[in-house]
C-alpha cells in the first residue's frame, strides 16, 4: 500500500473543494477563478497519472480502501475507494479531457458575465465525475452519480435567463432521475440480497464470489434496475430525449459532460458492476445482457438516423454521442467489456475534440449553429478544420490511424461473435455507415463550398481555444498506438492479460469490413451532399438533398421521430393529470368528506339544541336566567383580545406549576 | 432542585410570562434570551447524555394525582433528545423569520414549552396535557396572526386535531380502566400480550390511531394541513412543520406501535398503503400547487409519509426482518424526523423571504430571480435539493435508510413509494424553473438580495445540511442505542 491508494479521495476532493472556493469569489475575480479551476484540474491530472502508474506495477492490479461512513443501530455502513485499471484509465481520460476543456473555456466564455460561476460548476462536475470512477461502493457511486447529475443540471441551465436553457435543464434532471429511481431500487435490492454495497472487500464484496453467490436469481432484476440508471445517464432509448436538448448549455459543457465524460458514466456503471450482469451466463449470454444489447442497438441506429436530418451542428454531435453510447452498450452486452471501455476512452477524446471544434466554429460564426448557414470555413479556420477532420475520421471509425477505428473494429468483432443472434451485428454495421454519412454531410456543409450567411465574416479562434483542439487531436491519433491489435496494450491492461507485439495481428478480417463500411458511408455522403448548400436546377440552397429526395422520411427524422411529442402526449400528460387529480381529490373528495362530517355534527347540534329548547328548557327557565347572566360574563372573556387570552393561558400555567410545586 | 428536563419545560413558560408582563419593547431579544437558556439546557442534556444506554435518562418522577395514576414523569431516550434538540434549534430561527408582537412571541414560547413537555413526558396524562397545550397557541397564532382565510383554516386545524385528541383520550381512558396505569413503559411491556380484551382493543387502537394520524398527518386525514400551513405566519409555519408535525410521528413510536402490535400486524398492508398514499398523492398534489407555501406544505406530508412507511414496515409487515433492516428503517425514520425538521423549516423560511419581497407567493409571481438575487436563489436551492433527497445533503441519509429497511420488509410498497422521490424532484424542478430562470420579471426588479440578518439564519442551517449529509455520525450517536432497544421491542 502506498500513499496515493490511501488518499485516493484527494482526486475528487481537490476539484470539489476548489469549486467551493470559486463560488465564494466575487464575480469580478475572473483570473483567479479560471486559474484555480485549471490548477485544480492539473492537480487531479497529476494524481491520476500517479495512480495510473501504480496500476502498471502488476497485472490485474486492484487496491481497495474501505471505511465506515456511519453506524446505524449496531450496523456499520461501509464505503470505500478502489483503484484498478478501469478506474485509472477513466481517471486519466476525464482529467486530461477536462483540462483541455477548462483551458478552452477560458477563451470561449471570456465575454460571459458569470464567468466565475461557470468555472465553479465545471470544477464541481469534474470532482464528482472523478468520484464516480473510483467509488468502491454502489452507494458512494450513486452519491457521486447524483452530484454529477446536479452539475449537469446547473451547467445545462447555465444561461438561466434563456427559458429554453432552463427547460432543457429541467428535462435533463427529471429524465435522468427517472432512470436513477430504477438504479436506487436496484441498489436497495442488491444491499438486501448481498448484505453489502461494497464492490470489493477482500472476498466479501457484492461483486466477489461470496457476494454474488448470495444473489441467485435476483441478479437479473438487480442488474436491469441498475441498468435503468445507465439508460438515463447515457441517453439510451427510451430516455435519450434529454441529451440533444442539453446542447442548450455552453459548448464546453456539451463537450465535457454531454459527450466525453458524464454520459459515458452509464457505460462505466455497467462495466463496473458487470459481474452482476454476467452472473450465471451460458456462453456469455444472460437475460440482462441481452436487454443491454437490444437497447444499445436500438439507440445506436435510431440516433444515427436522426443525426442525418439535423441542422444544428451541436445537435448532430449530440445524436452522434447517443449513437456511440448505444454502440458501447452493445459491446458490453455481447461480452466485449474491454472493447466497450476502450471505445468509451477513445470516444472521450475525439468527441470532446469535435465538440470543442464545433464550439470554435460557433465562436467564429458569431454564435450561429445552423450548418446550412455556414460553409467554406476550411480556409477561414484552418486549424479548426484540420483538427475537426481528425475528429471526424476517428468518429467514423477510419481504420489504422485513428483511435475510433480500432475500437470500432473490436466492437464489430465482439458483436459478430455473439452466439445469440446476428441481427445486432448487421445493425451495428448499418450504424457505422450512417455515422460516416452524417459526419461527411456535416463536414461538407460546414467547411466546404463557399461561405454563406453566417460564415462570411468568420475568423479563426484565439490560441487558448485552438491549443486544446490540437492536443485533443493528437490524443485522438496517438491513442490508437495502444489500441492496435498488433500491440493491444490497452486491451491487455484492462483485462489483465499479457501483451505481445505481433505485427501479424494487424491484419484482421474485421478491419477490412470496417474499412469498407466507412468508405461506403463517406462515399455515399460525398455523393449525396457534394452539391449541398448550392442552388440547383431542382431545389433551393436551403433544401437538404435528402429532404428533396425523400421529404416524408426527412421530416420524420428531422422531428426526431416525434418521440418527444409522443411522450408529451402520453407519459407527461398522464402524470400531469394525476397531479391535478390528486389536488382535486384533496380539495373536494377528502376535504369534502371532512366537511360533510362536520356538517353532520352541526346538524346533530341543531337537533339537540332544538330538543333541548322544547323538552328540557321549558321547565328550567329560571335556571336559564341565571345561566344567562353567567354566560354574559363568560362572553365578556371572549374579548378577542390576545392579551386576555394570553393572560388566561399564563394564569392557567401558573396554577399548574403551583399545583406541581405543592404536590412535590 | 429542578431537574434539567423540568428546567427545559419551565424556562420558555417563564419567558412567556415575562414577555407578557414586561415592557412591550425588545420582544425579540427577550425571546432570544429565553431561547438561549433552553438551548443551553438542551445542550447540557446532550452533553451529559449517555449514548450507550438504552434506558430513559434524567428521569424525574413525582407523585401528581395518584388517584388517577397521573404522575409527573419525565425522562429522555435518544429519540426524545433528538426532538428536544430539534425544538431548541428551530424555534430561535422561527423568531428570526419575522417580527412578532409580544403576544405572538409569548404564545410561541408557550408552544415551545409544550413541545419540550410532549417529547419528554413518559406518563400519558402528563403527555396529553402537553400535547393539547401545544394546540392552543398554534390555533391562536394562526387565527390572530394568520393570512387570508385564517379563521377557516384555524378552526379546521383546531377542530380536526382536537377531534383526534378526544378520540385518543377516550381510548386511553379505556386502557387505564383495564390496566390501571398511564405509564408508557409499563404499557409498552403489556402491549405484546394485548392491552385490551376483544373488540375493545380495536376501539382503543382506532382512537389512538385517529388522534395520531390526524396529527402527523397520514393520508386521508391530512386536509387541514395545507390550509393551516398556508395561512400561518412564516415563523409559525416553520414550527408547525419543523416540530409540531413530529409530535404525531413521535406518538406513533411511543404509543401506538408498542401498545397495539397485534392490531397493527393484522392491518399491516392497509397501514402501509396509507403511508404510500401519503407519499405519492402528496407529492403529486405538491406538483400541482401554484402557491409556494402550499407546495411546501404538501411536500411536508410527503416526507412524513416516508417516516410512516419506515415505521409501518418495521411493525406491520408479516416478514420477519433481519436486525439490520429494522435498524435501518428506524434509524432512517429518526434521521428523517430531524432532517425534515431542518429542511422544511428552511423552505418555509425562504418562501417567507420571497413573500416579504413580493407580497405574493404564487409560483408564477416571480421570474428570473437568479439575475437579481443570486445568493437567495443559491442558498434556497440547497434547501430544495436537500428536500428532494440529493446525496451529499442531509435529506438523503434518512431516506436511503428508510428505503433500505422497508425494502426488505415491504418491497412492493417501497417500490411504489419511489414514485414519491421522483415526483418531489419534479415539483422542485418546476418551482426552480419558474422562480429562478427566464427573463427577470418586472415585479422583481427591486428585490434586495439576502440581507445580513437573513444570512444569520441561512448560513448555519445550510451548513448543518451539509454536515449531516457528509458526516452524519454525530446524529446517529444520539439515537443508536434507542434504535437497538426499539428494534428489540418491535420484533
Amino acid at each position: 500500500m502506498n500513499w496515493l491508494v490511501n488518499n485516493l479521495w484527494l482526486i475528487p476532493a481537490v476539484p470539489l473543494a476548489i469549486s467551493l472556493v470559486i463560488l465564494s469569489l466575487a464575480n469580478s475575480r475572473r483570473k483567479s477563478a479560471a486559474g484555480l479551476a485549471v490548477a485544480g484540474q492539473i492537480v487531479a491530472l497529476a494524481l491520476s497519472i500517479f495512480a495510473f502508474s501504480q496500476t502498471l506495477q502488476t497485472s490485474e492490479f486492484r487496491a481497495v480502501q474501505n471505511f465506515t461512513w456511519f453506524t446505524f443501530g449496531k450496523n456499520a455502513l461501509r464505503i470505500g475507494w478502489v483503484l484498478d485499471p478501469v478506474a485509472a484509465a477513466m481517471l486519466m481520460m476525464i482529467a486530461l479531457v477536462g483540462l483541455c476543456i477548462f483551458v478552452f473555456s477560458i477563451g470561449y466564455m471570456a465575454d460571459d458575465k458569470n464567468f466565475t460561476r461557470f468555472f465553479a460548476y465545471l470544477s464541481f462536475f469534474s470532482g464528482a465525475m472523478l468520484g464516480v470512477v473510483i467509488a468502491n461502493s454502489l452507494l458512494l457511486l450513486f452519491v457521486f452519480w447524483e452530484l454529477v447529475g446536479l452539475a449537469s443540471y446547473l451547467l445545462i441551465g447555465f444561461w438561466i435567463e434563456r427559458p429554453s436553457a432552463a427547460a432543457a435543464a429541467k428535462k435533463a434532471f427529471i429524465t435522468t432521475r427517472i432512470g436513477d429511481m430504477g438504479f436506487f431500487l436496484g441498489m436497495l435490492w442488491l444491499y438486501h440480497s448481498s448484505g453489502t454495497l461494497l464492490f470489493y472487500d477482500s472476498g466479501n464484496g457484492c461483486l466477489e464470489r461470496a457476494g454474488l453467490a448470495m444473489l441467485g436469481g435476483s441478479a437479473t432484476f438487480i442488474a436491469l434496475l441498475i441498468f435503468c440508471g445507465a439508460v438515463g445517464k447515457s441517453g439510451q432509448f427510451p430516455l435519450h430525449v434529454w441529451l440533444p436538448d442539453a446542447m442548450e448549455g455552453p459548448t464546453p459543457v456539451s463537450a465535457l459532460i454531454h459527450a466525453a465524460t458524464m454520459v459515458a458514466a452509464g457505460v462505466f456503471l455497467v462495466a463496473r458492476v458487470y459481474p452482476l450482469f454476467s452472473l450465471g451466463a451460458i456462453n456469455g449470454v444472460t437475460a440482462s445482457l441481452t436487454v443491454v444489447v437490444w437497447i444499445g442497438v436500438t439507440t445506436a441506429l435510431m440516433a444515427a438516423l436522426i443525426a442525418i436530418a439535423q441542422a444544428d451542428i451541436k445537435r448532430i454531435l449530440a445524436y452522434s454521442t447517443v449513437s456511440q453510447l448505444g454502440l458501447m452498450m452493445v459491446s458490453l452486452g455481447v461480452g466485449g467489456v474491454a472493447a466497450g471501455i476502450m471505445h468509451l476512452l477513445a470516444h472521450g477524446f475525439f468527441k470532446a475534440l469535435l465538440f470543442l471544434g464545433a464550439g470554435s466554429v460557433i465562436h467564429g460564426c458569431h454564435h450561429e449553429q445552423d450548418i446550412r448557414k455556414m460553409g467554406g470555413l476550411r480556409r477561414l479556420m484552418p486549424v479548426t478544420f484540420l483538427t475537426y477532420a481528425v475528429g471526424m475520421m476517428a468518429l467514423s471509425g477510419m481504420p489504422l490511424f485513428f483511435s475510433g477505428g480500432w475500437t470500432k473494429e473490436e466492437i464489430l468483432y465482439a458483436t459478430a461473435h455473439w452466439p445469440k443472434s446476428h441481427v445486432p451485428y448487421y445493425l451495428v454495421l448499418a450504424g457505422v455507415i450512417l455515422t460516416a454519412l452524417y459526419m461527411t454531410r456535416q463536414i461538407i456543409y460546414v467547411f466546404f463550398g463557399n461561405p454563406r450567411v453566417a460564415s462570411e465574416r468568420a475568423h479563426e479562434s484565439p490560441r487558448v481555444m485552438t491549443m486544446p483542439l490540437i492536443v485533443l487531436a493528437i490524443c485522438a491519433i496517438f491513442f490508437s498506438v495502444v489500441l492496435t491489435p498488433a500491440w493491444p496494450w490497452l486491451h491487455s491492461y484492462l483485462t489483465g492479460e499479457a501483451t505481445r507485439f505481433d505485427i501479424a495481428h494487424l491484419i484482421q478480417p474485421m478491419l477490412l469490413v470496417s474499412f469498407v463500411m466507412v468508405a461506403i458511408g463517406i462515399g455515399l455522403g460525398i455523393l449525396m451532399y457534394r452539391r449541398a448548400g448550392l442552388e440547383d436546377r431542382h431545389r433551393s440552397a436551403e433544401t437538404d438533398p435528402l429532404e428533396y429526395a425523400q421529404p416524408a422520411l426527412f421530416r420524420f427524422l428531422e422531428n426526431r421521430m416525434w418521440i418527444d411529442e409522443l411522450y408529451a402526449q402520453t407519459v407527461i400528460a398522464f402524470s400531469r393529470t394525476a397531479a391535478h387529480l390528486s389536488d382535486w381529490m384533496d380539495r373536494y373528495v377528502w376535504d369534502g368528506l371532512v366537511r360533510a362530517f362536520g356538517g353532520l355534527g352541526q346538524l346533530f347540534g341543531i337537533f339537540t339544541t332544538d330538543f333541548g329548547e322544547r323538552g328540557i328548557n321549558a321547565g328550567v327557565d329560571k335556571t336559564t336566567t341565571g345561566t344567562r347572566g353567567l354566560g354574559r360574563i363568560m362572553s365578556g372573556w371572549h374579548s378577542g383580545q390576545i392579551q386576555t387570552y394570553l393572560g388566561v393561558v399564563a394564569i392557567g400555567m401558573l396554577a399548574l406549576l403551583l399545583l406541581y410545586a405543592w404536590l412535590v | 432542585m429542578v431537574g434539567l428536563i423540568s428546567a427545559l419545560i419551565i424556562i420558555p413558560l417563564i419567558g412567556a410570562l415575562t414577555l407578557y408582563a414586561g415592557p412591550p419593547r425588545n420582544t425579540r431579544s427577550m425571546a432570544f434570551v429565553f431561547n438561549a437558556l433552553s438551548a443551553f439546557c438542551a445542550l447540557m442534556l446532550w452533553q451529559k447524555f449517555d449514548t450507550g444506554a438504552a434506558a430513559f435518562q434524567f428521569v424525574e418522577r413525582h407523585v401528581w394525582i395518584p388517584s388517577i395514576g397521573a404522575e409527573y414523569l419525565v425522562g429522555i431516550d435518544g429519540l426524545s433528545l433528538l426532538l428536544v434538540l430539534l425544538t431548541s434549534l428551530i424555534v430561535p430561527f422561527a423568531f428570526l423569520a419575522q417580527r412578532m408582537d409580544r403576544g405572538a412571541a409569548a404564545l410561541m414560547l408557550v408552544m415551545q414549552s409544550a413541545l419540550y413537555g410532549t417529547f419528554t413526558a413518559q406518563n400519558f396524562v402528563l403527555w396529553f396535557l402537553f400535547y393539547e397545550m401545544s394546540l392552543v397557541p398554534a390555533f391562536l397564532l394562526i387565527k390572530i396572526w394568520g393570512g387570508e382565510n385564517r379563521d377557516r383554516a384555524a378552526t379546521k386545524f383546531f377542530v380536526y386535531t382536537f377531534f383526534g385528541s378526544i378520540a385518543m383520550l377516550l381510548a386511553f381512558l379505556g386502557i387505564y380502566f383495564v390496566n390501571g396505569t398511564f405509564d408508557f413503559a409499563t404499557l409498552a411491556g403489556l402491549g405484546k400480550t394485548g392491552l385490551l380484551p376483544g373488540k375493545l382493543a380495536w376501539l382503543g387502537f382506532a382512537g389512538i390511531f385517529l388522534g395520531l394520524a390526524v396529527k402527523v398527518p397520514v393520508f386521508p386525514f391530512h386536509t387541514w394541513l395545507p390550509d393551516a400551513y398556508e395561512t400561518a405566519p412564516t415563523g409559525v409555519s416553520m414550527v408547525l412543520t419543523g416540530i409540531l408535525s413530529k409530535m404525531g410521528v413521535y406518538g406513533f413510536v411511543r404509543l401506538l406501535l408498542p401498545l397495539f402490535p397485534n392490531e397493527i400486524k393484522i392491518l399491516g398492508p392497509w397501514l402501509l398503503a396509507l403511508a404510500v398514499c401519503s407519499i405519492v398523492f402528496a407529492s403529486l398534489a405538491a406538483w400541482a400547487q401554484s402557491d409556494l407555501k402550499r407546495m411546501v406544505a404538501y411536500l411536508s406530508i410527503n416526507h412524513l409519509g416516508y417516516c410512516m412507511l419506515g415505521l409501518f414496515a418495521v411493525t406491520a409487515s408479516p416478514i420477519v426482518a433481519a436486525k439490520i433492516d429494522t435498524h435501518a428503517a428506524l434509524s432512517g425514520v429518526f434521521m428523517q424526523i430531524f432532517n425534515h425538521g431542518i429542511t422544511a423549516a428552511a423552505l418555509f423560511y425562504y418562501v417567507g423571504l420571497l413573500e416579504q419581497r413580493r407580497g405574493l407567493r404564487g409560483i408564477n409571481d416571480f421570474g428570473g430571480l437568479m439575475q437579481r438575487t443570486p445568493l437567495l436563489c443559491g442558498w434556497m436551492s440547497v434547501a430544495m435539493f436537500s428536500s428532494l433527497g440529493l446525496p451529499g445533503l442531509n435529506g438523503f441519509i434518512g431516506e436511503f435508510l428508510i428505503f433500505k429497511g422497508s425494502f426488505a420488509m415491504a418491497a412492493s410498497f417501497t417500490a411504489i413509494a419511489v414514485i414519491g422521490l421522483l415526483v418531489t424532484a419534479i415539483a422542485f424542478a418546476r418551482a426552480m424553473q419558474a422562480l429562478f430562470s427566464g427573463p427577470l420579471a418586472e415585479s422583481c426588479r427591486a428585490f434586495p438580495d439576502l440581507l445580513r440578518s437573513e444570512k444569520l439564519v441561512v448560513v448555519p442551517v445550510t451548513l448543518l445540511m451539509f454536515v449531516i449529509g457528509i458526516a452524519p455520525q454525530f446524529v446517529f450517536n444520539i439515537f443508536n442505542a434507542t434504535v437497538v432497544q426499539m428494534a428489540w421491542l418491535f420484533s
